[in-house]
């Protein structure tokens, strides 16, 4: 008895943890016009609703931009940062990391309110772009702890290497920081397009008329359960799910 | 003093970072702080040292009450994570064969993955009137009529306890797979039982992790908005909620940031009530 039930607590979570994203997927196939039991499928007609439908193609366009934009931005920032306070001896490292790091403590919503009335007050407009800076400051403090915690002392004899052969500061990173930290980087680089590509509160608040996905889904979801809803949300968990197993691949394949 | 071309060219480095934290985090935060002073009249913002948001907050049931609700929600949902979590990630780490691990781990974690407004409609529909859930009962005969389970307190727990869990999970095995064997190893040549192990050994040292996942858990939680709004409904408004309807309706920004620096006050709170075990360097 004691030795099942480790397995029957197993096979609970499974449930649980499975359920919504299984309803969701099942019902993406259903053929009649509301995503709940019976199951009148397959059908792929709400597949073909939501690739004909303009806004939200054009969203998902702006996440994938918003997202790589942002992420490859967020990338370069941490990976500077973590290069000079790991290989430079600056006074107040201890502070400075503390800073960059701080922002992963504070919910979305505060960071997007704050960004949202610095926005306003300046008379700026809200746009992709104001998104954008907001998902590098959410980023960046990833990027910046994934990198600076890979930046080992192997890679450091060989940037030494490297600068007694005459290499200067710029040809060291290039040609031997950057392409022997590449797992690091690349990990960071999905790792914040995944949240990017997620990420709702600083969306809603920081865009205006052109949005990224999860906002259009939110406005979508003012008529309720919805077929199409089920199969814009399988297709979006589709590509977390591919950039997550890539982020797995990158980072353990070395190890096993 | 002179100053090193070496730490010269360190700042040049780390600075467009810092300055990108300072320009869009550090200031727009301090000018919120200050918005939360600003009061309004009419429809003009008038800044200064007032303290009419707070008092608000104190005068006002109905912001109260969302601050209760948050923090009411919030330790549920971390109470319940932790407990749900940690036998998971104790069975992934020690019971489960060793070649399967990371496979059991990334499928106990995958749908933490799914983005967050899909997952919370994807309870909806579990738990709406029409939902698969109340089908269920109804097949089966348990129940006469469909219950009320979404536009709950429950809902709103279950969508975001099904999300903690999986981050928890993830948070607690790290931890568990750093622990020697030895230790447990040593207490049971010792004579311990297989619960005292737990109780002795394994849990003070598994301790830290457990309270920057709880910590984690806490900040999100607190914090969130889309959770409590697609499946809570309008029936109890947490604090985010709360926000969003002052910017929205009444554009309030000045009582929009002071229930953001309430809630900032919360999470010092709770940082400070785990400080021992957080080192906020490892997340």
């Amino acid at each position: 008895m004691m030795r099942l039930l480790p397995w029957v607590f197993l096979c609970a979570m499974a449930v649980f943890i499975y359920l919504p994203v299984g309803a969701l997927v099942l019902f993406s196939f259903q053929g009649g016009a509301l995503p709940v039991p019976p199951f009148n499928g397959p059908s792929l007609q709400w597949y073909a609703e939501i690739l004909g439908d303009g806004d939200l193609m054009q969203s998902l366009l702006n996440s994938l931009m918003v997202g790589a934009v942002s992420s490859a931005l967020a990338v370069c920032l941490g990976f500077t940062a973590a290069y000079g306070l790991a290989r430079h001896a600056l006074p107040g490292t201890t502070l400075m990391r503390g800073l960059l790091i701080a922002p992963l403590c504070v919910s979305y919503l505060i960071i997007g309110l704050g960004l949202l009335i610095v926005v306003q007050r300046l008379g700026l407009g809200l746009s992709l772009a104001t998104a954008g800076i907001g998902h590098v400051v959410i980023n960046l403090p990833i990027c910046f702890s994934i990198i600076y915690a890979s930046m080992g002392a192997q890679q450091q004899s060989a940037e030494r290497a490297a600068r007694d052969l005459g290499a200067n500061e710029a040809q060291v990173v290039l040609l031997i920081t950057v392409p022997m930290l590449l797992p690091a980087i690349a990990a960071a680089f999905f790792l914040s397009f995944t949240l990017s590509w997620d990420e709702f509160i600083i969306s809603f608040l920081l865009t205006r008329f052109d949005v990224t996905l999860p906002v259009e889904i939110w406005s979508m979801l003012r008529s309720g359960l919805s077929p199409e809803l089920n199969a814009i949300g399988s297709l979006v968990f589709l590509v977390s799910v591919t950039l997550v197993l890539a982020l797995e691949l990158l980072l353990f394949r070395r190890r096993a | 003093m002179t100053v090193s071309r070496d730490t010269l060219r360190g700042w040049g480095f780390a600075a467009p970072a810092l300055l990108w934290t300072l320009a869009f985090f550090v200031v727009p935060f301090a000018v919120m702080a200050a918005m939360s002073l600003a009061t309004l009249e009419g429809r003009t913002l008038i800044w200064g040292l007032h303290f009419d948001n707070y008092r608000a907050l104190a005068e006002k049931a109905y912001l109260w009450r969302a601050v209760l609700v948050s923090v009411e929600i919030t330790l549920t949902v971390t109470l319940l994570s932790v407990c749900l979590a940690y036998p998971l990630a104790w069975i992934i780490a020690f019971r489960v064969p060793q070649r399967f691990q990371r496979l059991a781990l990334l499928l106990a974690i995958l749908p933490f993955w799914t983005s967050y407004v899909v997952r919370s409609y994807a309870w909806l529909l579990v738990l709406a009137r029409e939902g698969v859930v109340n089908k269920a009962l109804l097949t089966l005969g348990l129940i006469a009529e469909p219950i009320t389970l979404a536009n709950t307190r429950f809902a709103t727990v279950t969508g975001f306890v099904h999300f903690f869990t999986m981050l928890l999970t993830l948070t607690i095995f790290a931890n568990l797979i750093q622990l020697s064997p030895n230790y447990r190893r040593a207490a049971m040549d010792l004579g311990a039982s297989a619960f005292q192990t737990f109780r002795h050994v394994v849990l003070p040292l598994t301790l830290p992790g457990i309270v920057t996942g709880a910590f984690l858990t806490f900040v999100l939680c607190i914090g969130d908005y889309i959770t409590p709004q697609i499946l809570g409904g309008n029936t109890e408004l947490t604090v985010p909620q709360v926000i969003m309807v002052q910017l929205g309706r009444r554009a309030d920004f000045p009582l929009a940031a002071a229930l953001a620096i309430v809630l900032m006050g919360i999470v010092t709170l709770a940082y400070l009530a785990c400080a021992r075990w957080l080192r906020l360097d490892r997340i």
